[in-house]
């Protein structure tokens, strides 16, 4: 394997081979086959495709109508227009109704880069976590990225996955543990308790990153990879919490709500030690 | 069944509703009373549902879009079986089931509605569903026509044009009015057939709250390639004759008064049908 790849393309990979053992498999576009690159996977099941054209509501929709029906839609759009124009469509038609439907954010975060304010989603996680009955992931590559479709493509739970434009180096050798189950996060690098760094998805590798660095300069760190945003690993975190002094979070999203929100809501019940907790925001 | 016998049902079922909605000082009173033929029609002749079948995907469907109309829902599914009538009792009360818009948590409710604007997409979905696997059911919505004004009943209509969902049929309760007053000065919706074929839809217009009209324009083959519009024109608050034609009787709660005189007028169309 390449030690890089773009997340999307690993997706459509994966579904396209669950799309080959199970025919209720679709993938639903909203004029968004090429920004989700989903050539590959139509050229092989076009008849498992279906296009709602540019309306992003009626994408939810009718998804909820085709998962009520034994369908497994996985609906592809960029994050901003997805978990912001439908989001009444995702809680009712999704969440509430309990429809079987998987939400692929596409371009998550500043992704768009130039593209400007309204294609940028910042504030996805805050807003798909508030969601009752929505599974929350945030992929870290290639690997996590696979074993998470296998895991999404048989499961019967609504999920929103945020993912992002650009490749993201390996930080797994391979999809064992990669990603595990849904509330399960994992210990990526193990230096010590003096710092522990919480992220996931496209900023995993800078935490990584900056633990090497810290090593340098004689500072211990733990990396911790948060992939599952809901549910989440409060166990993990407790853990974290009770051997470190210092934990910092790092993400690509508003410091409303997202991860380090999450993090510091699943400690805020601790009243025995005191936690610093520093929140980075990634704009690229 | 026939006609008179489907009457006598609608006119049944407006009672049941009168009362519970008496009784637990909640509903949407004036939609009720507008759509009960229209579900009478549904649920005792046309569509390939039972309490028993219900789970089955080869059955038909229905999607009630205009959730608010839940209180005439809930009567008629009572009444066909799909739970006891006892039930309805606790009716809007803490953790009871039986809540001020449909939930799956009932049986015979297939899909959560309430937010307007949903149901057309959803039936859509499943009508596509229903091509791609050959099977052979039908999928009925029910949409109000104060509804029309969110876009995403026309996302939805675009869609099921598009894909050539003859699987699906869409009823408007035509019944002019919404909560603030009169359609056409509320938001005009109006020239809904025209709105509908450009959309790719067949429609047809019927008088909503006749039976034999419904049954026959709702049994109707369709095989054109295009999905089916119903504009069934009704009266909204039908049956009672104060609370016919008024914007407030939307969600108005009858007081004793109104009640009794309420109860003595459907009980004269009840007893009128039963001597015919
Ligand atoms: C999205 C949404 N907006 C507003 C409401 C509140 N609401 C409930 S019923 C109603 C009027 C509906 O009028 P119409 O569609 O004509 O239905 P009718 O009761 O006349 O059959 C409104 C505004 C809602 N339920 N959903
Ligand atoms: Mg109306």
């Amino acid at each position: 394997m390449s030690e890089q790849a773009k997340i999307g393309d690993v997706i459509v990979a994966e579904l396209s081979k669950a799309a080959d053992k199970d025919r209720n498999i679709l993938a639903v576009t909203s004029d968004s086959r090429g920004s989700a690159s989903l050539a590959p996977y139509i050229k092989k099941h076009e008849e498992q495709l279906v296009e709602i054209g540019i309306a992003e509501q009626n994408s939810v929709t009718v998804s909820g109508g085709l998962a009520h029906s034994g369908k497994r839609p996985f609906v592809f759009a960029p994050a901003a227009f997805l978990t912001m124009r439908s989001i009444e469509q995702v809680k009712v038609d999704v969440s509430y109704s309990n429809n079987n439907v998987k939400l692929i954010g596409i371009s998550g975060g500043n992704s768009y880069k130039d593209l400007g304010a309204t294609h940028h989603s910042l504030q996805d996680l805050a807003i798909t976590r508030a969601i009752p009955n929505l599974e929350v992931y945030t992929p870290a590559d290639q690997y996590q990225a696979a074993k998470l479709i296998q895991y999404l493509a048989i499961s019967n739970e609504p999920a929103y996955v945020r993912i992002g434009k650009v490749a993201l180096p390996n930080i797994y050798s391979d999809t064992k543990n990669a990603f595990i189950k849904p509330g399960k996060a994992n210990i990526v690098v193990e230096n010590g308790t003096d710092v522990a760094l919480v992220s996931s998805g496209e900023t995993l590798h800078i935490a990584i990153e900056t633990a090497s660095l810290l090593k340098m300069q004689g500072i211990n760190a733990t990396v911790v990879d948060l992939v599952s945003i809901k549910p989440l690993d409060i166990e993990l975190l407790n853990q974290l919490a009770d051997k470190t002094n210092l934990i910092v979070t790092l993400e690509e999203h508003s410091l409303y709500g997202g991860l380090g929100s999450a993090v510091a809501e699943a400690l805020s019940p601790r009243g025995d030690i005191k936690l610093e907790l520093l929140v980075f925001l990634m704009n690229q | 069944m026939d006609t008179k016998m489907l009457e006598l049902k609608a006119a049944q079922m407006r009672l049941a509703t009168w009362n519970m909605i008496y009784k637990a000082g909640t509903g949407h009173t004036g939609s009720d009373l507008s759509c009960a033929d229209i579900l009478v029609a549904l649920y005792y002749t046309v569509m390939n549902q039972t309490p028993q079948t219900f789970e089955d995907q080869n059955c038909d469907h229905y999607i009630q879009s205009k959730g608010h109309a839940v209180e005439i829902l809930y009567n008629v599914l009572a009444d066909r079986g799909y739970f006891p009538k006892t039930d309805l009792e606790s009716y809007s009360q803490f953790n009871s089931p039986y809540i001020g818009h449909p939930t799956n948590h009932v049986h015979g409710i297939e899909q959560n509605t309430g937010s307007l604007g949903h149901g057309l997409g959803l039936a859509s979905g499943i009508a596509l569903a229903g091509k791609l696997d050959h099977r052979g059911y039908h999928v009925y919505t029910l949409m109000g026509d104060g509804e029309q004004a969110e876009g995403s009943v026309w996302e939805a209509a675009m869609f099921a044009g598009n894909y050539h969902l003859d699987n699906l049929t869409a009823i408007i309760d035509h019944n002019k009015l919404q909560i603030s007053g009169p359609i056409t000065q509320v938001m005009n919706s109006e020239s809904l057939t025209a709105k509908y074929e450009a959309f790719g839809f067949n429609v047809i217009e019927v008088n909503g709250n006749d039976i034999s009209e419904l049954v026959n324009s709702l049994k109707k083959q369709n095989h054109t390639g295009k999905p089916l519009l119903i504009l069934a024109n009704t009266i909204k608050g039908r049956g009672i004759s104060f609370a016919e034609n008024k914007a407030e009787w939307h969600h108005k709660v009858p007081s004793d008064e109104q009640y009794q005189q309420g109860v003595k007028e459907l009980k004269t169309i009840i007893g009128g049908l039963k001597n015919e």
